[in-house]
């Protein structure tokens, strides 16, 4: 896209020695408000719920000064589920900025990579077909672990299809949509053949879930992440340059198929992190980079707002979904009912501006 | 990918380029009539040539059993089916051309708009309203969604200074079919019978549709390809960047506007009847641009025959797969057409879009 409609003023350039960057205090304080916000909508979802606790006593439970009764709530009960919410949305938000980087295109989202219907027809596989091996596959791994497993499988498929002496942003956007329209029409088939109990659990799973999320679930999601971020951050540097294209960022000292390998690897695991830990929640990360990159006023999606904004945006939603909604609702609809306005309200702002 | 036009160079045999578009199109269209041909006669109950023939011509009456059922078949069977699967082929292929022309983005879908989420949207919110059990019942609701979803999307993308930029345009379609998506999974989940049409209506069929729908909808495509037509010369200038296409004298906002009322009327039209096709108005896009180079009044045509060919030979393939049952075409167009498509991509046959 060569059309970018949001004009950051011209941003001061900073040297340090061997290292320059530009300074975008915006940003900076964008993503600061967002990590505060994020942690304040963090503890306020711990809190709320059938045994009301406030804020101060949150928070200071968190940091080990807390009651005893407070801590068994707060620490056993409701962190999974808060922490897998604040978990799923960093890895979205960041595997969306990424793919939407590397693709340079605003429309793509780790959907593109195949990752969330390769799972997706797997989960569904596993629900609608009862029977010896599919339900010996269930109790052993688990349908989330095979989602996974599925999930991870159409990934590296993409990227072996994609490759041909090196990946290509375009060829990689076109075949990842393919690969991914088979596997949605699998899903489909499978779910118009199926008895219509079997796809109401299928539906559900399909629209991903914080639901009964327990320490170990979230403990490996939480590693990875942290992981991943790390090696992020690590190629982050190299990152920037990637929007202006392979020529430019070549003539830049940018080894960009190393660069672009690692970051789109990463991109596939986050997303394969969110789907083991909510399901499918495919919204966030097509949502929350341009959504934070509109809220920093940066040219591209800038890689820790979008992962803060989808941090924001799942518990957001997670707390709308328990609180205020009459029926209970997945939270992967409810992200989606109110990313999807949020963002068309952003565009309109920009353009009556 | 705004610079489309450039990518190639002027052809220095003009009339040589033009011989071979023309020769190209007749091809196309010759392969048209002998899939229509064919898609009469074969299904659950094989037809002769000569069989097809009397079951076109015969009028009503006659005692000979088997001479009436095969004239039934043919009438009421094949004939609407395939007219159906030709008009909403073309609309679709005509559509997905159009709607990457606008918004200069190589992974743009009819869909883009809103149109199927609108039309899905529609279907479950009135099933679940008014208890509909019948297609036929719900065909003039889908529509008017699919109407509405294009109408707000191009309304919001056009609000101050936007006046249907591309990239707005595109992000503020996807924001309103996230939030319609929500809103249909919502539904459907709390409403069985809302689901098990959903399921059938993601599948995406021609067949079961009677002339009495297939009609008006012929009517709307028309309509729809009129003004698609029209606008085409101003697509090429618009793919040069707003400034040049302002600075020749095109006047950019009538354009979209008459650009996306046709889109929105061929998807719209096509997807009430046939339920959401996916991936074919994208497919059929690249082939055209690959065979036609990047002018669109040779590529939408092109577009508009290749979606009614596809259609029809997926729609003739799902009858013959899984015999005596039949494979929904919107799922065959993904399971033959993907694999299809991302073999040209492999190829390197899409330099760029």
């Amino acid at each position: 896209m060569t059309g970018t409609q949001v004009k950051p003023s011209v941003a001061p350039g900073v040297r340090l020695g061997r290292v320059s960057f530009v300074w975008r205090p915006w940003l900076v304080c964008v993503t600061l408000l967002l990590a505060a916000a994020t942690f304040l909508l963090f503890c306020l979802s711990i809190g709320v719920g059938d045994f009301p606790i406030g804020l101060p006593q949150v928070i200071a439970t968190i940091l080990g000064r807390g009651e005893q009764v407070d801590e068994f709530v707060i620490m056993d009960l409701r962190m999974p589920r808060a922490l897998a919410g604040c978990v799923v949305g960093i890895a979205l938000g960041m595997s969306g900025a990424i793919t939407q980087s590397i693709a340079r295109n605003p429309l793509a989202s780790p959907d593109i990579l195949g990752i969330t219907w390769g799972a997706g027809a797997v989960a569904v596989f596993l629900v609608t077909v009862s029977g010896g091996t599919a339900t010996a596959v269930v109790n052993s791994v688990g349908l989330s672990g095979a989602a996974l497993a599925g999930g991870l499988g159409t990934g590296l498929l993409v990227y072996l299809l994609a490759w041909r002496r090196g990946i290509d942003g375009f060829r990689l956007i076109l075949i990842g949509l393919s690969v991914s329209a088979v596997m949605e029409a699998i899903t489909t088939w499978l779910l118009v053949t199926a008895d219509i109990r079997d796809v109401a659990r299928a539906q559900a799973w399909l629209v991903g879930s914080l639901d009964n999320r327990s320490w170990d679930d979230v403990r490996v999601a939480l590693w990875c992440t942290l992981a991943l971020a790390a090696v992020v951050a690590g190629v982050a540097f190299q990152f920037k340059p990637l929007h202006l294209g392979d020529d430019v960022a070549a003539g830049l000292g940018v080894r960009y198929t190393v660069v672009r390998a690692v970051l789109l690897l990463c991109a596939v695991l986050l997303a394969g992190v969110a789907v083991s830990a909510a399901g499918p929640v495919s919204f966030v990360a097509l949502v929350a980079p341009q959504v934070a990159m509109r809220l920093a006023r940066c040219p591209t999606p800038p890689l820790v707002a979008s992962g803060l904004t989808g941090a924001l945006l799942l518990i957001g939603a997670d707390l709308v979904a328990r609180t205020a909604l009459p029926m209970t609702l997945p939270v992967g609809v409810v992200t989606a009912a109110i990313g999807g306005p949020f963002l068309v309200y952003l565009l309109v702002r920009a353009n009556l501006r | 990918m705004g610079t489309l036009a450039l990518e190639r160079p002027v052809p220095t045999g003009t009339t040589r380029a033009r011989k071979r578009r023309v020769a190209g199109s007749l091809a196309l269209v010759s392969v048209l009539l002998a899939a229509m041909v064919v898609s009469l006669g074969v299904g659950a109950r094989g037809l002769t040539p000569s069989e097809v023939w009397y079951g076109l011509t015969a009028g009503p009456g006659g005692a000979d059993h088997r001479l009436t059922e095969i004239r039934l078949i043919v009438q009421t069977v094949r004939i609407p089916r395939t007219v159906l699967a030709t008009v909403a082929g073309v609309a679709l292929g005509v559509g997905g051309a159009l709607i990457q022309g606008y918004t200069r983005n190589p992974i743009a879908d009819t869909g883009l708009l809103g149109v199927n989420a609108g039309a899905s949207f529609a279907v479950v919110s009135v099933i679940a309203v008014f208890g509909f059990a019948n297609p036929f019942q719900y065909v003039w609701f889908a529509f008017a969604g699919a109407a509405v979803a294009g109408v707000v999307v191009f309304g919001l993308a056009s609000i101050g200074r936007g006046a249907g930029n591309p990239l707005t345009l595109a992000l503020a379609g996807q924001g309103v079919t996230v939030f319609l998506a929500a809103m249909t999974t919502a539904v459907a989940l709390s409403d069985k019978a809302s689901l098990n049409a959903l399921r059938f209506w993601n599948a995406g069929s021609v067949a079961g549709v009677g002339f009495g729908v297939i009609w008006p909808v012929t009517a709307f495509v028309a309509a729809g390809l009129v003004l698609a037509l029209t606008t085409l010369p101003a697509v090429n200038l618009l793919n040069l960047g707003d400034d040049v296409a302002r600075g020749l004298g095109v006047n950019i906002a009538l354009n979209r506007t008459v650009g996306i009322i046709a889109v929105t009327l061929l998807a719209g039209a096509a997807t009430a009847a046939c339920g959401s096709i996916a991936f074919l108005g994208l497919m059929v896009a690249h082939v055209a641009r690959y065979l036609t180079g990047p002018d669109y009044r040779w590529l939408v045509p092109y577009a508009g025959l290749l979606g009614a060919i596809v259609l029809l030979l997926c729609d003739i393939a799902g009858r013959l797969l899984v015999r005596p049952g039949e494979l929904d075409a919107g799922v065959v167009v993904a399971l033959l057409g993907a694999p299809f498509f991302a073999v040209l991509v492999w190829r390197g046959k899409f330099k760029s879009a």
